[in-house]
């Protein structure tokens, strides 16, 4: 067995990473001292994130589903999800809801160590998460929070229709800004909003090149893995803020060196050892056993070259951006075209589209065992993916954060499994 | 001669295949996996190779054997498998022996060491009975064979000579598990052809043309058997002592296995100790999807064998009664931990023990349709392997399951079917050679 001290090396971050680092530890920071200075707390979702709205009413903004994953990547969240077990929630019940409210019930301390406030504001910007609205609901139940819904129709037809965009905008003019004038105690300015939005759009195209520099071969980045590091500024409290225009400006020119030095992605153990397989990635990662997971594919020369849990905040890469000339109708169409938003032959076609255009080998599921949102139907679109492709595509099973629900020697198997099978098939069309 | 053998560390035993060039399975072997992956590949591999001689000593005595060359064949086995036994014998003697006198026993050393003897005579005079024609063994190992002797025998050993039997159950224990992990490579010829000086006695009739047997038997063990390419697989495949490249997965394995057996396979189901595959493969046996249950083994052999002991019965007995159900009891759980509980339960409502199995058995099977349609459903032809499908009443469950949702299909189980995985992984050592041109590699150094 290769019990190799792996953990006492240093990790290999690239630049970027650490000045995301020092972004979230300021972030969290805020929130644990937003009271002091005279600010209310937000809190929203990752999909339907209003951040450049929020940001317009001052407020400190706190987004529990990453609360959770850093909960569950500090290993902190086993004990938060069984004290919440213990409240009373069911073992069935999305663990990224169980880790925020165990966290709570342990005394509100956030991933940082710093304190974690409730919020003034739910700002339930529903985008196809029904989880997302009970969630809510039990912290709104139990903290007393005021809650605000926007309510975004689920593109069922597989378009965004003007009678669909109007509707949240409506909602946004009559009900959620209204709110967050009332909370907030600040005017809504709409001009400042379009500031923000210029600010967001050059960190969106930035985003963009990163995400698709993995057209190349090798890869320059893990287009999964390393992925979620490189949306965490868009995706959070940071779309909107020139940090995050700066984040971005970093990132692409280290992407962009690599590319010319022929680079692979860059490992938590330095540079991946050679690209062997490119792989589409659907559904979240694991959390709690985040680098043995994607250990398992670095070890195998295996780089995921799309993924689609990279687009849950926002879909940029098919062209959209916000624009600042029309900023709430831009909101709304953000709002209506995150992925977790997206109907099955939509998100079919997306990963069909990925697979042609990154060259990846084949399809890789993560189903996760308590997220129903991404699980249902995830069979279904592995069939036809591999129908339509005609590459092969493969299943494993994991969790969020509830460390109990990650049986690494299964996964493996299941990898190598995969692997070899599309090492097999690629000799037998060469034969 | 060149020979291409694949090695399936299973959970619960270890399974190799050798085979020639022309692909055809020379012999096979198995044993039980013990906690020792290293010896547990040599041993079953060397057995299979024990099984390659076998089959070749047939190919080359046809003809020369007047009569029943099974006949003759089977007796040089078990003369064989006796010699083997009292090698291990005298070698567990020893460590016993060595055992007492570093244990703390005290005063009663002495005692519990002349008792050894005794008892150790004794295993040595009952041995031949156990391998005499229609002698029925629970098991092949020697683990399983010395420990119901030893137990059996030794409880009125120590009674005759006054010592503790538990004192004696605790020799044997401390001593077994070094035995076990002994390879006894060098001494298999002479084992071969001590066997056969027995057998010339066994069989007098045989001495007449015994010259005729003596040379061409000689040549075959004098035949260098080259182990060309080893392809390891199943859950202990990492300890396998070669490089990644003589590595596979068990699920291709399995494909590769089943297609081997079974050319027409479309759909495989393989139900092991932990884990139930369902795969899918193409018309050259590559695996095309594939699905397994995650990291709950509710409804593999392991919950077979944890009935088994919930009901003090043998795994092998399981079947059987289930097959004399009158009707099949719904058993909803295939959850390992709550087998024992559902099992009470109906039992306690009165629910008669053969119809509780059959229902047992339907439920394991239920839980591999569902894994069977997560891959994309049963095509034909469909190949079931693993040690449950050695099971007649989940054989049954199947049929009758597969017909309700399918029709009707091909099923194929082959009684060798424990092999699959080695045989798919000694095909696969035979296409690196054959078709790839590949040579051995040894393994990369690995961090310990």
């Amino acid at each position: 067995m290769n019990t190799k001290t792996a953990a006492k090396k240093e990790v290999v971050k690239e630049d970027a990473m650490w000045l995301q680092k020092e972004m979230i530890n300021r972030n969290y920071h805020e929130v644990a001292t937003a009271r002091e200075a005279g600010r209310k707390v937000s809190a929203t979702f990752v999909p339907g994130n209003l951040n450049e709205l929020l940001m317009c009413f001052d407020f400190a903004r706190r987004l529990p589903e990453t609360d959770a994953l850093q909960n569950g990547l500090r290993k902190k969240s086993g004990k938060m999800i069984m004290d919440a077990e213990r409240d009373g929630h069911s073992e069935d019940v999305c663990t990224y809801v169980k880790s925020d409210l165990g966290m709570m019930l342990q005394g509100q301390v956030g991933p940082t160590g710093e304190p974690m406030p409730h919020p003034d504001l739910l700002l339930l910007s529903y985008t196809g998460c029904f989880t997302f609205m009970k969630w809510f609901e039990l912290v709104r139940q139990k903290y007393d929070c005021e809650t605000v819904m926007l309510h975004v129709p689920y593109q069922g037809d597989g378009k965004i229709s003007p009678a669909m965009r109007d509707y949240v905008v409506k909602q946004l003019k009559e009900k959620v800004i209204p709110t967050c004038e009332r909370i907030s105690g600040v005017k809504f300015d709409i001009d400042r909003l379009r500031e923000y939005m210029k600010e967001s759009v050059k960190a969106e195209e930035n985003l963009v090149r990163v995400l698709q520099s993995a057209k190349h071969r090798p890869s320059p980045i893990d287009g999964y893995f390393g992925a979620v590091y490189y949306i965490g500024p868009m995706f959070t409290a940071f779309r909107g803020v020139a940090d995050a225009t700066r984040y971005y400006e970093v990132l692409w020119s280290e992407v962009e060196a690599r590319i010319k030095e022929g680079k692979g992605p860059v490992t938590p153990e330095g540079d991946h050892p050679g690209e062997k397989y490119r792989l589409v990635v659907e559904g979240p990662p694991n959390w709690t056993s985040f680098r043995d997971f994607w250990k398992m594919f670095y070890d195998e020369g295996a780089v995921v070259v799309a993924s689609t849990y990279s687009k849950v905040g926002g879909v940029y890469d098919f062209g959209f951006r916000h624009d600042a000339s029309r900023p709430l109708e831009s909101l709304a169409e953000y709002c209506l075209g995150c992925y977790t938003n997206l109907n099955f032959p939509q998100r079919i076609d997306m990963i069909c589209r990925y697979m042609d255009e990154y060259q990846a080998d084949g399809l890789l599921i993560n189903s996760i065992k308590s997220c129903n949102s991404f699980s249902a139907g995830q069979l279904l679109i592995l069939r036809e993916v591999e129908k339509r492709t005609g590459k092969p595509a493969a299943f494993v099973e994991s969790d969020l954060v509830d460390p109990r629900y990650f049986s690494a020697a299964n996964i493996k198997n299941r990898l190598e499994s995969y692997f070899q099978m599309i090492k097999q098939k690629r000799m037998a069309v060469a034969a | 001669m060149k020979t291409f053998i694949g090695i399936d560390l299973g959970s619960t035993t270890t399974k190799a295949v050798v085979m020639d060039e022309r692909q055809t399975v020379l012999g096979r072997g198995i044993t039980n996996s013990r906690s020792n992956y290293d010896t547990a590949a040599t041993i079953a591999k060397q057995e299979a190779l024990v099984a390659a001689r076998f089959f070749l000593f047939r190919k080359t005595l046809s003809g020369a054997v007047d009569g029943d060359l099974d006949g003759f064949l089977a007796q040089l086995e078990r003369d064989f498998r006796l010699e083997q036994y009292l090698e291990q014998l005298a070698d567990l003697e020893q460590v016993c022996e060595r055992n007492v006198a570093t244990a703390k026993f005290g005063d009663a050393a002495a005692g519990v060491a002349a008792a050894l003897k005794t008892l150790f005579s004794l295993l040595q005079k009952e041995a031949p009975a156990l391998f005499a024609p229609g002698a029925r063994r629970k098991s092949d190992f020697f683990r399983d064979i010395a420990g119901a002797q030893y137990l059996a025998l030794g409880e009125q050993v120590a009674k005759d000579a006054s010592v503790r039997y538990d004192m004696l159950l605790n020799v044997f224990d401390r001593s077994i598990i070094e035995v076990e992990n002994r390879v006894y490579d060098a001494s298999i010829k002479t084992h071969l052809l001590a066997a056969l000086e027995r057998a010339f006695v066994a069989l007098p009739h045989t001495r007449a043309f015994s010259e005729r047997i003596r040379k061409p038997i000689q040549s075959v063990l004098d035949t260098d058997m080259d182990e060309t390419y080893v392809v390891g697989t199943g859950y202990g495949r990492a300890r396998l002592p070669f490089s990644k490249e003589h590595i596979r997965s068990e699920i291709l394995c399995h494909g590769l296995g089943a297609h081997v057996m079974y050319p027409d396979t479309a759909t495989v189901l393989d139900i092991g100790g932990q884990d139930t595959k369902a795969i899918q493969v193409d018309r050259q046996g590559i695996v095309e999807s594939f699905q397994m249950n995650d990291r709950c083994a509710a409804g593999c052999g392991r919950y077979l064998g944890y009935i088994a002991d919930e009901m003090n019965m043998g795994l092998h007995e399981l079947g059987p009664l289930a097959m004399k159900a009158t009707k099949t009891v719904r058993i909803n759980s295939t959850c390992t931990v709550f087998a024992g509980a559902e099992l009470r339960d109906r039992l306690a409502l009165g629910e008669k023990r053969e119809d509780i199995m059959a229902g047992l058995h339907r439920a394991i099977v239920l839980r591999a349709m569902s894994i069977l349609a997560r891959s994309g459903g049963i095509r034909n032809e469909f190949t079931f392997t693993g040690g449950v499908a050695k099971n007649e009443a989940a054989v049954k469950a199947l049929t009758d399951l597969v017909r309700e949702n399918y029709g009707e299909m091909t099923l194929n189980i082959n009684p060798d079917s424990i092999y699959t995985g080695a045989l798919g992984a000694a095909t696969f050592a035979w296409r690196a050679v054959m078709e790839e041109g590949k040579t051995a590699e040894a393994r990369e150094k690995v961090a310990a």
